[in-house]
C-alpha cells in the first residue's frame, strides 16, 4: 500500500541500488497478478527470469528507499526527455503490441517533486526537458511491467522517465551522451531532494524479437536466442558487468546496440551507469533469459554495501 | 502549398478495380478497392489546427477528402498505420465498437484524445485469413481499452467523422521489410474481394520524418530541411501524376535520403492493395509540416491506361515464408533459453 513519505530535502539523498530490469510483459503474464486480466498456463518458458527477479526483490528487501525512479523504452519521445508530472495515475494498460498477455490495472503514485527536480537539472545541462502534465495519460508498460517485477506492492512513489529518440534522430554518440548528462541530473536530483532511491533502467539487452507466437505463448518449447550473435554479445556484456568494467561497457555500447539490435540503445542502460557515476563495481547477475528471442538480464548493483571508486 | 491535381478528382464508383492477385473467384466479382488516399499521422490537425497556418491548412484541406468518399458508395475504410507497431506478424482491429482514449506519448500538451468508432469485424476476420493464406503470421485484436493509434484516431474523425462508414485498421511490424509489407497489401486486396466490400483504403504515414527535437512556435513550422522538402516534393510529383508503383519503387531511396516514415512501408501497402500499377488519377490535395515532418493529403483512384512505362527495381512477392530459423544457426537454436549468469 502507498504511503506519501515526509522527505527531508536537507539531508543528502543517495542512489543506493541501481537495477537492469527489464519490461517483457510476459513476465506479468507468467505471475498471474490480480491486476492483470489474461491468465497465463503455467507452462514455464520464462523460468528463469522470473526466478531472477524473485532474488532481486529479496536482496532488495535488505534497503531502504523512498522512490523507484524508472527509465523506459516503451515511452518514446521525440522532443527531448519526459517525466511524468501527475501525482497520481489509475487505469487499464492495454499493451497494443501483446494485447493478450498484458492489460493491466494500474495504480501509481508519482514523486513529482523529485521529477521537477530531475527536469531542471537536466535543463541545466541543456537537455530538452517536459514534464508531462495529462492526467488522462497511460502510463506506459514498460513503466509497470518493471516496477511491478521489482516491487510488486507499488508502496514507493516513482518517477518515470521516457525515452528520448536521439539514439535514432541523431546517433548512438550523441544519444549515449544524453543520456549519461540525464544520468547526472538524476543523481544530483536525488542528492538534492534528500531521496533514497531505487533505479530501474527497464530495457532488455540484444533485442531481435520472433515475430510469431504459439499457441500457449509461455509453452517453453518455442523460446530460444533469437540467433547466436545476440547470444555472445549478452555473455560478453555480461561479464563485463560482473566484472566491474562499466567504462568498458560504455565505450562497446554503441557497437552492442548496433550487432545485436540491442534496446539498449533506447538509452536505459546509458542513463543508470550515468546516475552511479560509471562505477568500478560489479553488478549482481540474478537471472538471464530470453522472451521471444530477446536476451533479458536481471542484474543488481549495491552501491550502498560498496566502496565506489570512480 | 498545394501541389494540384494532374487529372482532376473526384470518387468514381464505376471504375473497374485492378486485379493484382489475379484471383478469378467469380463469386467474389463485387468485392474491389474503390481508392486510396495517403494521410499524415500526427494528431496537430485535429487537436490544434489553430495553432499553425499549416496544421489549419491539413484541417481544412480533409473536407475535399470527406467529399470525395462520402460521394462514393464505399462501405469501407482500410487503414494502415505506422502509428500502430507490432512484433508478433500484423494485428488487425475487430473490436466492432472500440472507445476509449488515447494521449499522445509526445505532444500531450495538446490534449486528450476520446474515440468511439465503427469497425468492421466480420471484414477483420476475412483480412486474417487472407493473410494467414498468404503466409503471414496475423491476427485480430479486439479488447476493451485497448489503445488505438493516434495516426489512425486522427484520420478517421476527419475522414468520417459520424462513423458512417466501418472501418478496419492493420498494424506496421517493426521488423518487416517491403516483401512482406507487399504480401500485407495483396492479402487485403484478397480480402475485399472475398468479402464482397467497397473499399477505400488509407496508408497513415508522414512523408519525410525528420521531426524538431526541440520545442518549437507551431506559427513557425517548416519542413526540418531543404533536401526533405525537396524530395517531398519530388514524390507528391508522381503521386500528382499517379504513379502510385514508382513511388513504391522509389520508397528505399526516399527513406535514405529523407527519413521516410518506417521506410514508406505505408506506400509498399497501399501500392500492393491497390495493383502495383500507375493506373491512378492523383491528387495532392495538400502538403504541410507537422513539427518537421512532412505530412500531405494525397487520393488515388484508379484510372486505367493512364500510366507510364514501368521501371521494376524491387522484387515482387506473394508469399511470405516467415523469418523464424532464417538467420539462426543450430548453436543459437540449441542455446537454451536460460542461460547461467
Amino acid at each position: 500500500m502507498y504511503s506519501a513519505v515526509n522527505h527531508n530535502s536537507k539531508t543528502k539523498g543517495r542512489i543506493v541500488r541501481g537495477c537492469l530490469a527489464p519490461h517483457p510483459p510476459h513476465l506479468v503474464f507468467a505471475a498471474n497478478p490480480p491486476q492483470n486480466e489474461p491468465q497465463a498456463s503455467g507452462a514455464g518458458a520464462w523460468q528463469g527470469l522470473l526466478a531472477g527477479y524473485a532474488a532481486m526483490r529479496r536482496s532488495l528487501e535488505a534497503a531502504e528507499f523512498d522512490v523507484v525512479i524508472v527509465h523506459t523504452p516503451h515511452w518514446k519521445t521525440r522532443r527531448g526527455h519526459h517525466l511524468l508530472g501527475v501525482e497520481h495515475f489509475k487505469g487499464l494498460s492495454v499493451d497494443p503490441i501483446f494485447p493478450n498477455l498484458f492489460r493491466f490495472n494500474f495504480d501509481l503514485h508519482i514523486d513529482v517533486e523529485l521529477a521537477e527536480a530531475i527536469h531542471a537539472e537536466g535543463e541545466q545541462r541543456g537537455l530538452v526537458m517536459s514534464m508531462m502534465r495529462n492526467p488522462e495519460f497511460r502510463v506506459d508498460y514498460g513503466t509497470i511491467t518493471s516496477c511491478y517485477l521489482t516491487r510488486p506492492a507499488f508502496d514507493l512513489p516513482i518517477v518515470a522517465i521516457s525515452s528520448a529518440r536521439s539514439y535514432f534522430d541523431y546517433s548512438n554518440e550523441v544519444g549515449e551522451r544524453e543520456m549519461l548528462a540525464l544520468g547526472e541530473a538524476t543523481k544530483i536530483a536525488v542528492e538534492k531532494t534528500g531521496r533514497r532511491a531505487l533505479l530501474l533502467a527497464s530495457c532488455s539487452l540484444s533485442h531481435r524479437h520472433f515475430t510469431e507466437e504459439p499457441e500457449d505463448p509461455e509453452d517453453p518449447a518455442f523460446e530460444h536466442i533469437y540467433n547466436a550473435n545476440q547470444a555472445k554479445w549478452d555473455r560478453h556484456v555480461l561479464d563485463l558487468i560482473e566484472r566491474g568494467c562499466n567504462r568498458q561497457l560504455l565505450d562497446e555500447m554503441p557497437d552492442f546496440m548496433e550487432q545485436s539490435a540491442s534496446e539498449c540503445k533506447d538509452g536505459s542502460l546509458t542513463w543508470l551507469m550515468g546516475a552511479m557515476d560509471v562505477p568500478q563495481l560489479g553488478g549482481i547477475v540474478h537471472g538471464y533469459g530470453t522472451v521471444i528471442g530477446t536476451g533479458n538480464a536481471v542484474v543488481e548493483w549495491r552501491l550502498d554495501q560498496a566502496e565506489v571508486q570512480v | 502549398m498545394a501541389i494540384g491535381s494532374s487529372r482532376g478528382t473526384g470518387v468514381s464508383s464505376t471504375q473497374p478495380a485492378t486485379d493484382a492477385s489475379g484471383a478469378t473467384d467469380s463469386t467474389a466479382a463485387t468485392g474491389r478497392i474503390l481508392g486510396g488516399y495517403l494521410v499524415p499521422n500526427q494528431p496537430h490537425p485535429l487537436l490544434a489546427p489553430e495553432q499553425s497556418p499549416g496544421w489549419q491548412s491539413l484541417h481544412d484541406s480533409y473536407a475535399r477528402l470527406r467529399a470525395e468518399i462520402e460521394a462514393s458508395d464505399a462501405d469501407l475504410l482500410l487503414l494502415f498505420s505506422t502509428r500502430w507497431v507490432s512484433i508478433i506478424g500484423h494485428q488487425i482491429q475487430a473490436d466492432p465498437e472500440p472507445h476509449f482514449w488515447v494521449v499522445d506519448e509526445d505532444f500531450h500538451e495538446l490534449g486528450t484524445l476520446r474515440y468511439q468508432l465503427r469497425m468492421d469485424a466480420a471484414f477483420a476476420e476475412t483480412y486474417r485469413e487472407c493473410a494467414n493464406a498468404r503466409g503471414l503470421h496475423a491476427r485480430t485484436v479486439a479488447y476493451q481499452g485497448f489503445p488505438i493509434d493516434v495516426g489512425s484516431i486522427t484520420a478517421l474523425k476527419l475522414l468520417n467523422p459520424n462513423n458512417r462508414i466501418p472501418a478496419c485498421i492493420v498494424s506496421c511490424n517493426v521488423y518487416s521489410d517491403r516483401q512482406e509489407t507487399l504480401v500485407l497489401g495483396k492479402a487485403a486486396l484478397d480480402a475485399v474481394k472475398k468479402s464482397g466490400r467497397k473499399a477505400i483504403v488509407v496508408g497513415v504515414s508522414a512523408l519525410s520524418n525528420r521531426m524538431f527535437t526541440d520545442y518549437i512556435d507551431p506559427a513557425t513550422d517548416r519542413i526540418h530541411s531543404l533536401k526533405d522538402d525537396e524530395w517531398n516534393r519530388k514524390l507528391l510529383e508522381l503521386f500528382a501524376a499517379g504513379r502510385l508503383e514508382d513511388v513504391s519503387q522509389l520508397s528505399r531511396e526516399f527513406s535514405r535520403q529523407a527519413n521516410g516514415d518506417s521506410k514508406m512501408k505505408a506506400i509498399w501497402w497501399l501500392a500492393a492493395a491497390m495493383g502495383q500499377n500507375n493506373d491512378y488519377r492523383g491528387t495532392v490535395f495538400d502538403y504541410q509540416p507537422v513539427y518537421g515532418t512532412g505530412a500531405a493529403l494525397v487520393g488515388l483512384l484508379p484510372y486505367p491506361g493512364a500510366g507510364g512505362g514501368l521501371e521494376y527495381d524491387e522484387d515482387d512477392s506473394g508469399f511470405f515464408h516467415g523469418d523464424r530459423n532464417v538467420i539462426a544457426t543450430a548453436e543459437a537454436s540449441a542455446a537454451p533459453a536460460t542461460l547461467e549468469p
